[in-house]
């Protein structure tokens, strides 16, 4: 089947840092689906500025696309171009899925210093984590100065999508009382700020102090960051500006403590790591019946899993970018 | 769509409405058709402008654009539709046009470059088997 690219993939890098939507797009496909061509482009493109990456998450109802929406809008008032990645739930079923993020942003369309791109958690090859950064990364050499990576954080995937950005704010409304614990306790512990949206309804004040509260208990060594708890209401734009400021605060002191470098460096192992679990699933993949004898030599007895894996390892060929298949990859792009 | 170890890849459509047609029941159960055959959906919301929807489904890089029109107004947005094409010389995403066309609009706007126009009546496995239909049709469309 022949791959969805366009003759001029060699242009992209070129036309991705002028900013052209339809180039960047193309990259984000290409990398989401593992297209090698797509992962060879990314890996040339250089985006000489760090983008401030901002993940935001919480639990589905929680108005995170509006708040998103908000927050984009101060971020243009500033200046600054901004990168929106939105990643809803794929269907288990059928694969499928409805991505409404895009829906809530409209105040949005028509301004070309917003860039705006909906992902489905079951739509990338090899696990959304890997194609979200990935994405990130393309938004990024794109120039863009800010780029927010949108999630239901209802996943250990997604807790590990937004943990790996620069910024983790953690959305959360009045009425969830109780289930504030119910919020998974990894994303609680990744949050730098948490926001109480539509603080506007009853009970608000509860939920800010429950926060707090928890916040206290956490053992908090000296010169760690202070995570802070705002309240927004995302309808009207309450609170999105003072939200926004800090967010800038957080990378301030990212910068200023150094911490910045070290959570690059954590991110870039996340993400090595990722690509590396992709490789090895390719060559299960790949190399079926050879999988199949060590299931087959293990189910019964004869093996133990962790000397099938190991051996599975130490007989793994070279990666699959390797120029053949780019050759093979380019010729196919030719219509 | 596939990747080399046949494994099959979502399509990406865009939904969208465009100009004063506030009658959106029907696109929403699209949707839902499409979600359910496996395609991710993505739906633009109500009264939005041909410029957003094409702007749209470029950052989205969908293969396929479905824009439902119950309003009579079909002619009029698809030639507009189509005049700012004409500056995406390498889109790639096909065109449909959904809702309620006479013959004779509709064979106007397959003139101008639409794919297919599905009606209203059409069944939820019709629509999809023709959503595919459009999406196997070659990936580079030449305006």
């Amino acid at each position: 089947m022949a791959s969805r690219l366009v003759t001029t993939a060699d242009a992209l890098p070129a036309r991705i840092q002028a900013g052209d939507q339809g180039a960047i797009a193309r990259l984000i496909t290409l990398v989401e689906r593992r297209d090698p061509v797509g992962l060879q482009l990314l890996s040339e493109l250089n985006p000489g500025h760090r983008a401030h990456t901002i993940g935001v998450t919480g639990a589905p109802g929680s108005g995170k696309s509006t708040l998103v929406a908000r927050i984009a809008e101060v971020y243009r008032r500033d200046g600054k171009t901004v990168g929106i990645l939105a990643i809803d739930p794929s269907s288990s079923l059928t694969g499928g899925a409805l991505l409404g993020d895009r829906i809530r942003m409209a105040s949005l369309a028509g301004d070309p210093g917003v860039f705006i791109r909906s992902m489905a958690s079951r739509g990338a090859l090899g696990g959304l984590a890997r194609a979200s950064l990935d994405a990130v990364a393309v938004l990024e050499a794109a120039g863009m100065d800010v780029v927010i990576l949108e999630t239901v954080g209802v996943g250990q995937a997604e807790v590990d999508v937004v943990g790996a950005t620069h910024t983790v704010a953690v959305v959360s409304v009045p009425g969830m009382g109780d289930d504030i614990q119910a919020i998974k306790a990894g994303l609680l512990e990744v949050a730098d700020v948490h926001v109480v949206n539509k603080s506007d309804y009853r009970g608000a004040q509860r939920t800010v102090a429950q926060l707090r509260d928890m916040l206290r208990l956490r053992h908090r060594r000296s010169g760690q960051w202070n995570v802070p708890v705002a309240q927004t209401v995302a309808e009207t734009g309450e609170g999105a500006a003072d939200l926004v400021a800090e967010f800038a605060r957080h990378r301030d002191w990212l910068e200023r403590t150094g911490e910045i470098d070290s959570r690059d460096r954590r991110n870039a192992s996340a993400r090595i790591r990722w690509a590396a679990q992709d490789l090895l699933a390719d060559q299960i993949r790949r190399r079926g019946a050879e999988f199949d004898d060590a299931v087959s030599r293990v189910a019964q007895r004869q093996l133990d899993p962790h000397s099938a894996a190991a051996a599975f390892i130490r007989t793994t060929g070279p990666s699959r970018a390797r120029s053949g298949d780019l050759a093979r990859s380019q010729a196919r792009a030719e219509p | 769509m596939t990747v080399d170890d046949g494994r099959e890849l979502p399509l990406r459509v865009l939904l969208a409405k465009v100009g004063l047609d506030g009658h959106d029941r029907g696109v929403r159960v699209v949707a839902r058709t499409l979600r359910d055959a496996g395609m991710e959906v993505i739906y633009s919301g109500l009264h939005r402008t041909p410029e957003q929807v094409i702007e749209a489904a470029v950052q989205e890089d969908v293969d396929i654009l479905g824009i439902s029109i119950l309003s009579g107004a079909h002619l009029s947005i698809f030639t507009r539709v189509f005049a700012l094409l004409k500056d995406q010389p390498d889109r790639r995403f096909r065109i449909i046009a959904g809702g309620v066309m006479p013959d004779e609009d509709a064979a106007a706007l397959r003139a101008m470059g639409v794919d297919d126009v599905v009606g209203q009546d059409t069944s939820p496995e019709e629509l999809v088997a023709r959503v595919r239909s459009v999406a196997r049709m070659s990936s580079i469309v030449s305006t």
